[in-house]
């Protein structure tokens, strides 16, 4: 429990009963990192959509990438919004771009002391963080600097 | 003129604005229902006109207050325009004003109010977290990682403004100290007999860095609204109506994809906006006399403001300085009520009654011999709005 960067007690991600994004939640579970790519036309795409914002296709594929991307931007969030985070803060949130699957972004928190030095265009890895005691399990995808 | 400056220019016409008393934050006195009556009354007064002549209504924001019912508490005979603005946030401001000239202009009704009411004691806040113990969809991809509230969803553009173009945080600093620099001198204002000082600033708490205290908006109850006409109607009413010169909303390509994936990621979201709001009112930046530009954040202020055509990125940190920022003196007069900053957060609609205002030549704090006067609202959501006003003199 201490292993997680934020405590529990935040809502927990469940798999939209749509389907839409179940092969990415299921991918983190296994600690694989799974994006929308478009086998028609190539695109990359991140959130999940029902179709290729590309060429319009239907026929969005899943691809798995490697877990590690370059930090874009960040912030620092002090005032805590969430009853769960009242001894959590601050803490650090950064937006990672996935040069290698057409520049996708995801959010996340970063590992580590809060007032660590960084800067953007620093390289990150993905660290899953598994969280086995939900009701209902799920794991995030958070990152850590590659010094 | 092209097409497109013949569309709206000149055509319509604001004939009156209504506010209620701005509330701090779970504090009015009144429900929301009866605020937005009260707001719509004062505009109705202002106008000089009977409130059964109202019969149009435009919000947004899915306000909680429906046209059936304000109709029937108004005693309107009949209700022939009824609109909702889609998007969150204050993005619509401008555009509901917007729709309101497109009823006029089409002939679907002859007095149409743009409104808006908010009272968060009644039906809860904005800067909040989920409260659910899952979360599914667009949203599991951000909350679990504590990004709830507006102010953690849009700080990371304002991180990368300074990273891209070198805007200084000094900025941001200047456009709070110029809102409640006005908010001073406007009874109407929260944060009336407030001031802030550079000091108290600097000094004040992070919300979430880059943000401090002060470059969040308020949170307020109460309400406003907006009643247009066509210019003819109008001058019927008044010699010195105040004239729709161009509104327009819109937002760039796929502003409204999930985790922080838009693919312009830096934007106020009114790159697609200006250029056909300038087109359209038939004047260009530099006649602008007067700016309302919509503080959620302040870091989204400077966007807008650049992408306003106000100044540029590598002129930023020259031109936005609390100095050029403050009426009368400065070349680049910025919320002159005091904004969502300092005035209140009625979602951006008392930024557009402050714009009518200066051409009113009304202002608490006054621009001399403003004719053109700007506002845009709710940079940064998905779908955002500006509007120009004008007096008779700008029409020629």
């Amino acid at each position: 429990m201490s292993d997680y960067v934020l405590p529990a007690g935040l809502p927990a991600p469940v798999p939209a009963r749509d389907g839409l994004d179940r092969p990415y939640w299921e991918g983190t579970r296994r600690h694989e990192l799974w994006v929308q790519r478009c086998p028609g036309c190539g695109t990359w795409q991140w959130g999940p959509e029902w179709n290729c914002h590309g060429c319009r296709s239907f026929a969005i594929g899943w691809e798995q990438v490697a877990p590690e991307g370059v930090l874009y931007s960040w912030q620092r969030p002090w005032h805590p919004v969430h009853g769960a985070l009242a001894d959590a803060v601050p803490y650090t949130v950064v937006l990672v771009e996935l040069p290698h699957a057409g520049g996708i972004r995801m959010v996340g928190n970063l590992l580590g002391d809060p007032m660590q030095p960084f800067a953007i265009g620093d390289r990150v890895e993905a660290v899953f963080e598994d969280h086995d005691d939900s009701p209902t399990p799920f794991t995030l995808v958070q990152w850590r600097v590659v010094r | 003129m092209g097409e497109l400056e013949h569309s709206l220019r000149g055509r319509v016409a604001v004939v009156g604005v209504g506010e209620t008393t701005y509330y701090k934050r779970g504090q009015s006195p009144d429900p929301e229902f009866v605020l937005v009556l009260k707001a719509i009354l004062a505009a109705c007064a202002d106008a000089g006109i009977d409130p059964s002549t109202i019969d149009g209504f435009c919000s947004y924001s899915n306000d909680r207050n429906t046209p059936a019912r304000l109709s029937a508490a108004l005693g309107c005979e009949v209700i022939r325009y009824s609109n909702m603005q889609w998007g969150g946030g204050g993005g619509g401001a401008a555009a509901a004003v917007q729709n309101a000239c497109a009823a006029v202009l089409s002939g679907s009704a002859d007095c149409v109010v743009a409104y808006r009411g908010l009272a968060q004691g009644q039906f809860g806040r904005f800067g909040q977290g989920a409260r659910s113990s899952t979360i599914s969809g667009a949203a599991a991809l951000t909350v679990p990682y504590g990004v709830m509230s507006p102010a953690q969803t849009y700080a990371m553009r304002t991180t990368r403004l300074f990273h891209d173009h070198g805007i200084s945080p000094d900025t941001l600093k200047a456009v709070s100290l110029a809102a409640y620099h006005h908010a001073q001198n406007n009874p109407r204002a929260v944060m009336y007999g407030r001031p802030l000082t550079p000091e108290a600033y600097d000094a004040s708490r992070w919300i979430t860095e880059p943000f401090h205290l002060y470059d969040v908006c308020l949170e307020n109850d109460g309400a406003a609204a907006v009643i247009v006409m066509s210019a003819e109607r109008a001058r019927d009413l008044s010699d010195r109506p105040v004239y729709v010169l161009g509104a327009q909303q819109g937002g760039p390509r796929r502003s409204g994809v999930a985790g922080h994936n838009q693919p312009d990621y830096v934007t106020s979201s009114l790159k697609p906006v200006v250029p056909r709001l300038y087109e359209q009112a038939g004047v260009t930046p530099a006649d602008v006399d007067v700016v309302q530009s919509y503080e959620n954040f302040t870091g989204a202020v400077v966007m807008s403001l650049i992408e306003g055509g106000f100044c540029t990125y590598e002129s930023a940190n020259e031109v936005l300085t609390f100095d050029n920022l403050i009426a009368p003196s400065g070349k680049l007069p910025l919320n002159t009520s005091g904004g969502n900053l300092a005035e209140c957060y009625m979602h951006g609609l008392g930024l557009v009654i402050e714009a009518v205002r200066q051409v009113r030549g009304t202002s608490t704090n006054q621009v001399p011999g403003a004719t053109v006067s700007y506002v845009n609202a709710g940079p940064m959501v998905e779908v955002v709005s500006a509007a120009i006003f004008g007096s008779a003199e700008v029409l020629g």
